[in-house]
């Protein structure tokens, strides 16, 4: 059963025509062709779908497209790009946050909605906030440290000294 | 996997929510569908209508009524965790909130999903036993209020009537500034139910100071250990192992993945000696991490609740 939907996804309007039964998540990367947020487990289990519904981190695996109607959605791509990164991205790219990228998308998103309500956040509130994104790269160290120095990038606190 | 088909119905009022789900055939409430679509995509439920309750304006909302503080069925766990209420006077939901799955689990699943799923391991519900919530409820018959301690019947079953819509969870005054802590076991960090949950909490205030002991995951419901209370009551912290022998005498585990009957019968014990420590401990009050990322500025008011129309 096809419902009509309206919503921002990146800041760009779109109206659609989906199936009820459609995830968010099914919508973003096979209607928009948005892949950046991705499917792991497909449960809420991993945290790789995430995006931000009006300004909130969800997964994007356990929420309906048509639930997301007249919303604003955030994935991945609506941060920076080439040569114009958002401090998270540039964070995770200079601690090597990143191996094979599959968490990423998630891992990025989880810590934008952190930042957006704790623009200063301890590691341990990092951790409890990234509880739910699971990697199996990286160890985690390198992605704690790059949300930390993005937060201080984003808050306008000057350049950590570089490590002698 | 996907998922079944079956057709979306938007509520905007209460009354419409029980009109919809009176005409249409097999249908179910969705709130934050943390639950209820995993088990739609596995076949442990079929539904051909879902009605999302998340547009209801009065169901996204906490407010103080004569009864205590009325928790809307929309509002999702995040947002009961920062309020300012809720932080203040009953700091035991606020931590049970932040243990369910995680952050953005937390960002959907609602208070009233989590008990009406009514699983044995609802981590929301050891604080709602503790505080002696009711639940409000209504149908075509009119309204109800159901104490928490008899709303579970069995793993996934209510004493709610088909159709039959939550639309608040009130936590009474009387139960204002419980504290104590909640000790859970798990595999994982986030994103995992509990193994064993034990919730040892004490009245604030009033000489002799009060008890409660509520355990999740070691029985067919949620439970409270009346016994244990009382030993706790007459005896102080020194009665804490046996108060702890006492709930392990009264728990009902299963064994399952995430651990064996006995496993969890022995912990229940500890867990409650533990607990019971802790009251006594350096604040008394344990709540790991719930400064965590609440907001900077700490008042998100009424109209912030839930999710916008
Ligand atoms: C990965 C993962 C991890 C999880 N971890 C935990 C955990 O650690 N601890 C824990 O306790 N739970 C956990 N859960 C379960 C789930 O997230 C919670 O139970 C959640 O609170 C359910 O709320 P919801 O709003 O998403 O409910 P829904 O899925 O929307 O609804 C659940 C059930 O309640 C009914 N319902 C909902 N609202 C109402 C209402 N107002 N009136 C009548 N009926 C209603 C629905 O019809 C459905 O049957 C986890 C789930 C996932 C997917
Ligand atoms: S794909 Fe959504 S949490 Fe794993
Ligand atoms: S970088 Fe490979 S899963 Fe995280």
């Amino acid at each position: 059963m096809n419902q009509t939907i309206s919503l921002r996804v990146n800041g760009l309007p779109e109206t659609h025509e989906v199936p009820a039964n459609q995830t968010l998540l099914q919508f973003l990367r096979e209607t928009l062709d948005l892949t950046g947020a991705k499917e792991g487990c497909n449960e809420g289990e991993c945290g790789a779908c995430l995006v931000l519904l009006d300004g909130r981190a969800v997964n994007a695996c356990l929420t309906l497209a048509v639930e997301a109607d007249g919303r604003e959605v955030t994935t991945i791509e609506g941060l920076g790009h080439a040569g114009d990164l958002h401090p998270l991205q540039a964070a995770f790219l200079k601690h090597a946050a990143v191996q094979c990228g599959f968490c990423t998308p998630g891992m990025i998103i989880a810590a934008l909605g952190l930042l957006r309500d704790n623009p200063d956040p301890s590691e341990e509130d990092v951790r409890w906030a990234m509880s739910g994104n699971l990697c199996r790269c990286t160890g985690y160290r390198q992605i704690i440290d790059a949300v930390q120095e993005a937060a201080a990038a984003m808050r306008g606190d000057p350049a950590p000294e570089a490590a002698p | 996997m996907l998922l079944p088909s079956f057709a979306f119905s938007t509520a905007r009022s209460v009354e419409e929510a029980l009109e919809l789900w009176a005409c249409l055939p097999d249908a179910a409430y969705l709130a934050g569908g943390t639950d209820l679509l995993p088990q739609l995509r596995l076949g442990k439920r079929a539904h051909r209508n879902l009605i999302d309750l998340k547009r209801i304006q009065s169901l996204s909302r906490i407010r103080e009524t004569e009864a205590g503080l009325a928790i809307g069925a929309a509002v999702p766990l995040a947002d009961i965790a920062r309020h300012p209420a809720v932080r203040e006077h009953y700091p035991l939901l606020v931590e049970c909130c932040r243990r369910v799955g995680a952050w953005p689990l937390q960002n959907r699943a609602t208070l009233a999903g989590n008990i009406c799923n009514a699983s044995p391991a609802a981590d929301t519900a050891v604080a709602l036993l503790t505080l002696e919530a009711g639940v409000i409820a209504v149908s075509p018959e009119g309204e109800r209020v159901i104490s928490v301690t008899g709303l579970f019947r069995g793993p996934g079953q209510t004493c709610l009537r088909p159709g039959e819509l939550v639309t608040e969870v009130v936590l009474p005054h009387a139960s204002a500034g419980w504290h104590g802590s909640y000790q859970r076991l798990s595999r994982r960090q986030g994103m995992d139910l509990a193994t064993v949950g034990v919730l040892v909490a004490s009245s604030n205030g009033g000489a002799p100071p009060r008890h409660r002991v509520s355990l999740a995951a070691v029985a067919p419901t949620p439970l409270r250990v009346a016994d244990a209370e009382a030993l706790l009551d007459r005896e102080g912290p020194r009665a804490a192992r046996r108060a702890g022998e006492l709930a392990r005498d009264r728990c009902r585990p299963i064994t399952d993945l995430r651990g064996s009957a006995e496993y969890r019968r022995e912990m229940v014990g500890v867990l409650v000696a533990r607990g019971v420590a802790a009251l006594s401990g350096p604040s008394g009050i344990v709540v790991p991490g719930a400064g965590g990322p609440g907001p900077r500025t700490p008042d998100p008011g009424p109209q912030s609740q839930g999710e916008r129309p």
